[in-house]
């Protein structure tokens, strides 16, 4: 597992490769934020954040079979069109790769303390929480089963 | 008791402050006993440190209700619903 919370980019074909060399992995699952429209600054806690994704990735693990898993978040200033965030998750088969993947991205947008301060030209403002975010977050209670112990 | 407050984001601009050490008396030891003297300063802190939906909390780096008790030495943080991702 490796966890980031930097103010630099990144490089998604160079991760991928990082957790793809185990000639188990069938499956590489990746999603990329990129920053819609304006130019933003991003505050986190510094400890706490990491902590977070970290639980937001065992959770994870327990529930789908990942064996690895990348996740990194950036801060500080961001232009439009720059990457956020990345998560990339290996599994034997791509149904776990991509359901861990989702349920890593729907947590961290409701759990993780960051915040979003947009620099618009009629001022700066900071971006309002969305229930959207919230239902989608929700919408794993309801989805996850009790995973069958193998042998 | 003292204990480490942390502020972010919007509550962190709007206060003017990011960190205090605050000495709590031992009658005021849970969230909401530094709460309540926190809001007793008026303005910015008793609009923003009010209950609800746009105030979140952390002790010691974890999640935490208004009710959570407090010990010597806790980090307290206050701030609004994260927008990351």
């Amino acid at each position: 597992m490796k966890i980031s919370v930097q103010s630099e980019d990144f490089d998604l074909g160079a991760e991928v490769k990082a957790i793809s060399g185990n000639d188990r992995i069938g499956a590489v699952a990746s999603f990329v934020g990129l920053v819609r429209d304006v130019a933003m600054t991003l505050e986190h806690y510094p400890g706490m954040t990491e902590n977070a994704i970290k639980k937001i990735v065992e959770e994870a693990m327990s529930q789908w079979q990942v064996m690895e898993c990348t996740v990194i978040h950036r801060y500080g200033d961001l232009q439009p069109n720059d990457q956020i965030v990345l998560v990339a998750v290996a599994s034997s088969h791509r149904a776990d790769a991509f359901a861990a993947c989702q349920f890593i991205m729907d947590y961290l947008k409701t759990q993780a303390p960051f915040w979003k301060k947009e620099h618009r030209p009629e001022g700066a403002r900071w971006v309002d929480a969305r229930d959207s975010d919230d239902e989608a977050a929700e919408r794993w209670r309801s989805l996850k089963q009790p995973r069958l112990l193998k042998p | 008791m003292k204990v480490k407050v942390l502020f972010f984001a919007r509550l962190r601009e709007e206060l003017g402050t990011s960190v205090e050490v605050i000495d709590l008396p031992d009658s005021a030891s849970t969230v909401n006993g530094l709460r309540s003297l926190l809001m007793r300063r008026g303005g910015a802190w008793q609009r923003l440190l009010a209950e609800g939906k746009n105030l979140k909390i952390a002790v010691n780096q974890d999640l935490a209700s208004a009710a959570a008790p407090l010990n010597p030495g806790d980090e307290v943080a206050f701030f609004p619903p994260v927008t990351g991702g």
